[in-house]
């Protein structure tokens, strides 16, 4: 246990408090003892900087349970360092935003911060640790803390639908995921990832490793929301928006972003990993930015636009991994795509958390979200209005802020894909700069609705339920320092470059570097001179500009969609079909008839037994050991067959009766035959009595109900009991002629008398060797008599009647 | 001789038995079917009689008398049931 296990812990340590320092002391809001936690975490994360700079990694063991190779290992490395700063340092910022938007007296705070803080240990875990079966543990926990975020306000019916859609999705591609991790196992045998990384240039051509890389990849893309998962994701936001801000825009929906990059050294070089990652991504990209436009909440218009950002980043990643194919020189020029993903991530936490809060504060003081009824708040709040400029410009890739950086290089990613001669890439040349330029057009245009249609305009103080005004300083903080450092990064993008781009990008493609060269040199910068990623963005203005002033004459094409193909429909039918299959499947087979469920159990019978009769090829028969038949053991056969039969064909009840008594007796003179006193005896008089027992229950039947019909036949019983006294026939010889072993009775004969001072051969297995059995058979009779006694006297229904 | 003798018993007694039981399916009225099941119980007394001679054992001389107690109790409790409906009468009270 080290410091850097606690601070994955700490956390989880801090939230058994929370509900106690919300009990106690009521007159301060929880939020500020919580706001500690985040803050430590993030300052303590900073010092490790410097050395991940100069290329060291910091590795912490902690054995959980060595015997299966599972042990709680910190690792700190560029790209786990950087989400862990991402984390804490929006963490602090969130939880400071929602000292003010949450109210203290209205709210469960209590729960609210407990969630909050096991979110962020779990993502904490899921960045740092190194073994899988570990990352799966925290990737299951914040599936399940943003479960109970978005249904924080559990009494509304459409946030218990978010949660139960998102805990759907997100859980089922954990289980995926966690399928590859245990494929990855039985490939390199072990879960450790840095040993997997190792181990990565021999296990290419290993028959589980394609499955392993597409049931990974289904986790990381149902948690990042990628189409087509990313429909949990606009109904997510029915969660407080400090939850939408801190989750669904700047960290767990990055979780699958960072396990695609985690797993880069693994799987990249290989043309699935390439086009799956790549094609989803800018799929995301265009269908997130397409989807956004139409959207009249403003946190809808968000949420879709995170799915959009979502999708570029991932579509870099897998546009980088491109680069693994070629050597350090040739290869930087295509790694490119890379470094975009990893500085983009960054910009895109610090601006869509911004955006979230500025939402939010809009939804505080105006008591809507909805653009139709918002506009002209800009001189109203005008910090706000501020924050959103900068917030929105930076989202459609405007300069001087950081997202026009991350898009120029996004860009430059595309096209240096178009010069790709591997993958059969030269066929699809164009396809990925003209999507991306398509939807950089669309997000051009929700970013300006974003900003105009809320601040500028008419404004429509009747539809509000609040008189606008500046939100509250304390919730005007976390966004200003969002937004600034979104200008700071957008000046000065280069403080970020050696520090955290550059070794982040050093774990993701570990196999460029050489020993002469242990870091990417990245260098961002405004100017890159007249070339084709400038006069795209001019373009994109260009046409974004027009398209958005001519809104409302083509934004009939959003009604030309027809609801019916939308994923959410599927989504919500398969559901729906989902449950009604299941319980027609139910409903046909388990028909509540005894005589149903028999003729399965039956059926299973005589499938499994002939089945592996045939199939192992088991059948034999051997009459050496059998003896001699004499004429009266073939009467007494006839006679129970005949007895047999008399049960089976008989027309009145009691003839069945009296015929299951003629072959209980025939039996009785089997045992005399062969031998058996004691059993004889045993067997007469049970026969009897049960014989009797029948007769007192055919007496009892219901007047009304008598049926002296035959029994009704049926193909399917007749070929089933055919089946099943041929199954045991079959057995029963083929068991007779295998003789293994010499039986054991030579030994009772011998010392019955001996040992147990008993003649009765029988009598002393039952009472001396095997007493046991005799113990319990006789615990049998007497629950069967205690239960016989109880159903006849004990009659509660009718308790009352009486 | 003598096993040729015990065998001719037992066949014999067998045979006896297969008519008994065809009047016991057959039996147009209930008495003829108690009836037949006596008999077949008798029989099978004399069964087990003639085949502990053919075993010659001492074993089974039990089963012959649990056979006769049965077939008493089997008849008379037939008889009774036939005669007033019940097997086991309640006390009146």
């Amino acid at each position: 246990m080290s410091i850097l296990h606690l601070v994955v812990l700490a956390p989880f340590i801090f939230a058994i408090f929370v509900p106690f320092l919300h009990k106690y002391l009521r007159h301060i809001h929880t939020g500020w003892f919580v706001f500690i936690v985040p803050v430590l975490l993030f300052s303590y994360l900073v010092q490790f900087i410097q050395p991940v700079m100069n290329g060291q990694h910091i590795h912490k063991v902690l054995p959980w349970m060595p015997s299966i190779g599972v042990s709680f290992n910190v690792y700190v490395d560029g790209l786990g360092l950087l989400f862990s700063l991402l984390i804490t340092g929006i963490g602090a910022l969130v939880v400071l935003y929602s000292i003010y938007y949450l109210s203290k007296e209205k709210e469960a705070l209590n729960s609210f911060y407990v969630y909050l803080l096991m979110f962020m240990g779990a993502m904490l875990g899921v960045v740092l640790s190194d073994n899988l079966i570990v990352l799966y543990v925290f990737w299951e926990l914040t599936s399940l803390a943003s479960f109970l975020l978005i249904a924080y306000w559990y009494h509304r019916e459409k946030s218990r639908y978010g949660a139960q859609k998102s805990m759907l999705i997100t859980v089922s591609g954990g289980f995926a995921m966690l399928a590859g991790f245990v494929s990855l196992y039985l490939i390199t045998d072990t879960f450790s990832i840095r040993e997997i990384i190792a181990q990565a240039p021999d296990i290419t051509g290993h028959a589980l490793f394609l499955p392993a890389m597409l049931l990974i990849l289904a986790g990381a893309f149902t948690k990042s929301a990628q189409f087509p998962f990313h429909i949990w994701l606009p109904d997510a936001m029915e969660a407080p928006t400090p939850v939408s801000a801190y989750l669904h825009s700047a960290t767990m929906v990055k979780a699958g972003i960072y396990l695609v990059a985690r797993m880069t050294p693994i799987f990249s070089g290989q043309a699935e990993w390439f086009w799956i990652i790549s094609l989803f991504g800018i799929v995301t990209l265009f269908w997130g930015s397409f989807s956004a436009v139409k959207q009249t909440d403003l946190k809808s218009i968000l949420a879709f636009s995170t799915v959009s950002q979502l999708g570029m980043i991932m579509c870099l990643l897998g546009l980088g991994s491109a680069a693994v194919h070629f050597g350090y020189e040739e290869g930087s020029f295509y790694s490119v795509a890379v470094v975009a993903a990893v500085f983009h991530l960054i910009n895109h936490a610090t601006f869509k958390g911004s955006l979230f809060m500025v939402v939010g504060i809009v939804d505080h003081e105006t008591g809507t979200r909805d653009i139709r009824k918002l506009g002209g708040l800009m001189t109203l709040m005008p910090i706000t209005f501020t924050l959103a400029v900068i917030g929105a410009f930076s989202m459609a890739g405007l300069p001087p802020f950081n997202g026009f950086l991350s898009k120029e290089m996004f860009f430059t990613g595309v096209l240096n894909a178009s010069t790709l001669d591997i993958f059969n890439m030269e066929t699809w040349t164009y396809l990925f700069p003209v999507l991306a330029w398509i939807a950089s057009v669309f997000t051009f245009i929700y970013s300006m609705v974003l900003v105009f249609r809320t601040f500028t305009g008419q404004f429509q103080p009747e539809k509000l339920e609040t008189k606008p005004h500046e939100a509250p300083l304390g919730m005007l903080i976390p966004p200003v320092i969002l937004a600034s450092l979104v200008l700071i990064i957008g000046f000065f993008p280069n403080l970020l470059s050696k520090s955290i781009i550059e070794p982040a990008t050093a774990s993701i493609l570990p196999t460029l570097l050489g020993p002469e060269n242990s870091y990417f040199k990245v260098d961002i910068y405004f100017w890159h001179g007249f070339n084709a990623e400038l006069f795209m963005t001019m373009g994109v203005i260009g046409v974004g500009t027009l398209m958005f002033i001519g809104l409302h004459r083509w934004s009939g094409v959003y009604d030309l969609f027809p609801k019916r193909l939308a994923l959410n429909h599927f989504y919500d039918q398969g559901l729906v079909q989902l449950e009604r299959l299941s319980e027609k499947v139910t409903r046909i087979h388990m028909t509540g008839f005894i005589r149903d469920y028999l003729v399965y159990i039956f059926a299973f019978f005589i499938l499994l037994l002939l089945g592996s009769l045939y199939t192992f090829n088991a059948f034999t028969y051997d009459f050496e050991h059998t003896a001699d038949i004499g004429i009266f053991e073939v009467i007494l056969s006839l006679v129970m067959v005949a007895g047999a039969l008399g049960v089976v064909f008989a027309r009145k009840r009691i003839t069945a009766i009296i015929s299951i008594g003629v072959v209980g007796y025939v039996l009785a003179l089997f045992f005399v035959v062969f031998r058996a006193p004691d059993l004889a005896l045993t067997q007469l008089v049970v026969e009897t009595v049960s014989v009797a027992l029948f007769l007192l229950c055919f007496y009892h039947l219901p007047v009304l109900k008598v049926e002296k019909n035959t029994v009704p036949f049926k193909l399917t019983n007749l070929i089933i009991s055919v089946g099943v006294g041929l199954t045991v026939t079959l057995i029963a010889l083929s068991a007779n002629a295998t003789r293994l072993f010499e039986p054991i009775s030579e030994y009772f004969i011998e010392a019955s008398y001996k040992e147990a001072g008993g003649k009765n051969m029988v009598n002393v297995i039952l009472v001396d060797f095997r007493g046991f059995d005799t113990l319990l058979e006789i615990l049998v009779l007497g629950i069967a008599a205690l239960g016989v006694y109880t159903l006849v006297k004990l009659r509660l229904a009718r308790r009352d009647e009486a | 001789m003598f096993e040729l003798l015990i065998k001719m018993a037992a066949i014999i007694l067998s045979v006896s038995i297969l008519i008994s039981t065809y009047r016991v399916f057959k039996g147009p009225t209930m008495p003829d079917r108690v009836i037949a099941l006596d008999i077949i119980g008798i029989n099978i007394i004399a069964l087990v009689g003639v085949v502990s001679v053919w075993l010659s054992t001492q074993a089974f001389l039990e089963v012959i008398l649990l056979i006769g107690i049965l077939a008493f109790i089997g008849t008379i409790s037939f008889s009774k049931f036939i005669e007033r409906g019940v097997v086991i009468e309640r006390k009146r009270d």
